[in-house]
């Protein structure tokens, strides 16, 4: 288990470095930080001398190990167009893009698993046809299409809720929640549906599939042999089954869903990481991409490598391979 | 599936002409795919040609709606350009893309996939690792990156030239791994069979080996993927021009023309955006029913 650990960690590791490693190149080679950063008018040997005050005259290895130092150290530069630490500007965003992503996370899980279950249970009803049928189109609509269609009926046709924004907010330290104003419920109801989408229909197929598995185990037909009650056998037994892999799935999904969360976040202006990110690759804002880039690397090998961990302790034969 | 019952096997026409889903899917993306191909001589206006535009034209409604002009057939944008024209020439942009992507993608993934798979050793393990890590980032991360990045290194008056090849390597990128691994696997297995061993006996050159022996083997499942990845590059297309980091608005593919029409939304002109992206979705959705379709039919061992 042990030697399972280090390689699993250590192959972690050379993902980081390796998106680090990018991370650099980027910020490095692409533009010239020297002309980005001093005035139009500056003298050739005032931009030299920029140029040795950030380092950039020394060997391009010593660059990295220096990049990688302040990155640690959440230090990712100054933004070029905000003119503000990137650190900064994240983590105002985070808060917009996470609670976003636990909206539909919730949403979907909500949605998906009673879909799943009743899918499972009458697999031939026309409640099951409809549900296939209408995932069938929802897996070929962009989420673009989903979220502007949305708008269409419920802002512009309906004026139900606000298109765009996160309504009012409330500041709870560092963090801004739009969860405890009535705006901000109104906010975030159409953004979230439409990212949820995204998960439902994987969570549905996934809570079918198990279910129908389950229910063809011999603990099932045991219980069904004594007697109990459908209800009890369907939500008490089968269900609480099928929803293990359901969640780690979920969980493992996060990651997907943040960085998903570009596209919901433009079509509904939702100030979050997203919105950050599709702007800085617009104005080619470096440290800005760069910094996202790193950030949503950390969040996919951190989930990825702990659901392997939990995998391994759970099943001892996946210690083997790696 | 089926108990092997001793029939003879069913040829791929057969199956075809069998399956209502397949014949109809096939016939609607064929008939999309042409339609985008005779663009030039079909579509009832030019959208290129801003001289011809008329702003009294403008935002007219489709025909059959009150004050719609039967010369619009789905109507006019907020410039007087016909929505139906536009539609032609911009799925005519999406698909250019999308093919080229997987062209490109299907080209270099089999190459790498064969000989990673035929070698094995070092190569193998450095491409296998790189695909690993582009597997595990979401395809819309990556593309963003690539648009960014090209973005930073080409010049900035000639970017709405250089859009297109950007477009067709941001999606290429994600999607050699798939055609990679998959033929990396098959041709592991072929390599053991007594064909190849017999090939390599009688002193054939590897490069003819691969092209010749192997290729044709194991050639189902590239086509089953590629397929499939039509329909995804051309949403990834889509997606990245509605972000504003695809097509330009002077070459519009249907991704644009939903950002375009997006941006006009709450003056209630909704056929600007809702005709393009119904376009969107009837060719995705034919182009992946048909790519279900073909999965099943070939059952080839994806990896």
């Amino acid at each position: 288990m042990l030697a399972f650990l280090i390689r699993r960690m250590g192959q972690a590791v050379l993902v980081i470095l390796a998106v680090g490693l990018l991370s650099f190149l980027m910020f490095r080679f692409v533009g010239d930080p020297v002309m980005t950063m001093s005035r139009e008018d500056a003298t050739v040997a005032e931009r030299e001398a920029l140029r040795d005050a950030l380092g950039l005259n020394d060997p391009v290895p010593l660059q990295f190990v220096a990049f990688a130092g302040r990155a640690l150290s959440g230090d990712f530069g100054i933004s070029y167009r905000n003119q503000r630490p990137v650190a900064d500007l994240i983590a105002e965003r985070l808060p917009a893009t996470l609670e976003l992503v636990f909206a539909a996370t919730v949403l979907a899980l909500a949605i998906g698993i009673p879909l799943g279950v009743v899918t499972a249970l009458r697999p031939r009803g026309a409640l099951s046809n409809l549900v296939q049928g209408v995932s069938l189109v929802g897996v070929s609509t962009p989420t673009f299409v989903t979220g502007i269609l949305l708008i269409l009926l419920f802002a512009v046709t309906l004026r139900w809720l606000p298109s765009f924004g996160r309504g009012d907010t409330v500041q709870l330290g560092w963090w801004s929640t739009g969860f405890l104003t009535a705006s901000g419920w109104r906010a975030i109801a159409l953004p979230s549906l439409t990212l949820a989408l995204f998960q439902m229909t994987l969570i549905m197929r996934l809570v079918r599939a198990e279910m129908i598995e389950i229910l063809h185990s011999d603990y099932i037909r045991f219980a069904r042999a004594r007697g109990l009650p459908d209800r009890d056998i369907h939500y008490r037994l089968a269900l609480k089954n099928a929803l293990m892999p359901v969640l780690t799935i979920t969980g493992m999904q996060i990651g997907g869903l943040i960085a998903f969360a570009i596209v919901t976040e433009s079509v509904f202006q939702w100030p979050g990481m997203g919105l950050l990110f599709i702007q800085a690759v617009q104005f080619v804002d470096v440290p800005v991409m760069a910094a996202y880039l790193m950030f949503v690397g950390l969040v996919f090998v951190a989930l990825n490598t702990l659901v392997d961990i939990t995998y391994a302790l759970v099943d001892p034969r996946l210690r083997v391979r790696g | 599936m089926s108990a092997a019952a001793p029939e003879a096997p069913v040829g791929i026409g057969a199956q075809f002409v069998a399956s209502p889903r397949a014949m109809i899917s096939a016939a609607v993306a064929l008939l999309l795919i042409l339609s985008a191909a005779a663009a030039p001589m079909i579509a009832p206006h030019d959208p290129f040609a801003l001289g011809t535009f008329n702003l009294m034209d403008s935002e007219l409604p489709p025909v059959w709606a009150a004050g719609g002009d039967p010369r619009f057939l789905l109507g006019t944008d907020t410039q007087g350009r016909d929505v139906l024209s536009a539609i032609l020439y911009g799925m005519r942009v999406s698909l250019i893309v999308g093919f080229a992507a997987v062209a490109l993608s299907a080209g270099v993934g089999t190459l790498l996939g064969l000989v990673a798979g035929y070698r094995g050793g070092w190569l193998d393990g450095v491409l296998m690792r790189i695909a690993d890590v582009i597997l595990s980032f979401p395809t819309i991360l990556i593309a963003l990156l690539v648009s960014g990045i090209a973005r930073g290194v080409l010049p900035g008056a000639r970017q709405g030239d250089f859009a297109i090849y950007v477009l067709i390597l941001a999606i290429a990128i994600n999607e050699w791994t798939q055609y990679a691994r998959t033929v990396r696997g098959q041709t592991m297995v072929e390599i053991s069979l007594d064909y190849v061993r017999a090939a390599r006996i009688s002193g054939l050159t590897d490069a003819r080996i691969l092209r010749r022996h192997i290729l044709p083997n194991i050639l189902s499942p590239v086509i089953v993927i590629a397929t499939i990845n039509l329909g995804l590059a051309v949403l990834a297309e889509a997606t990245l021009s509605f972000l504003g980091v695809g097509m330009p608005v002077t070459q519009p593919s249907l991704g644009t023309l939903i950002r375009i029409g997006n941006e006009n939304l709450f003056s209630g002109v909704w056929w600007v955006v809702v005709f393009p992206a119904v376009t969107l979705v009837m060719l995705v959705l034919s182009v992946n029913l048909f790519g279900d379709w073909l999965r099943d039919a070939l059952n080839p061992r994806l990896g």
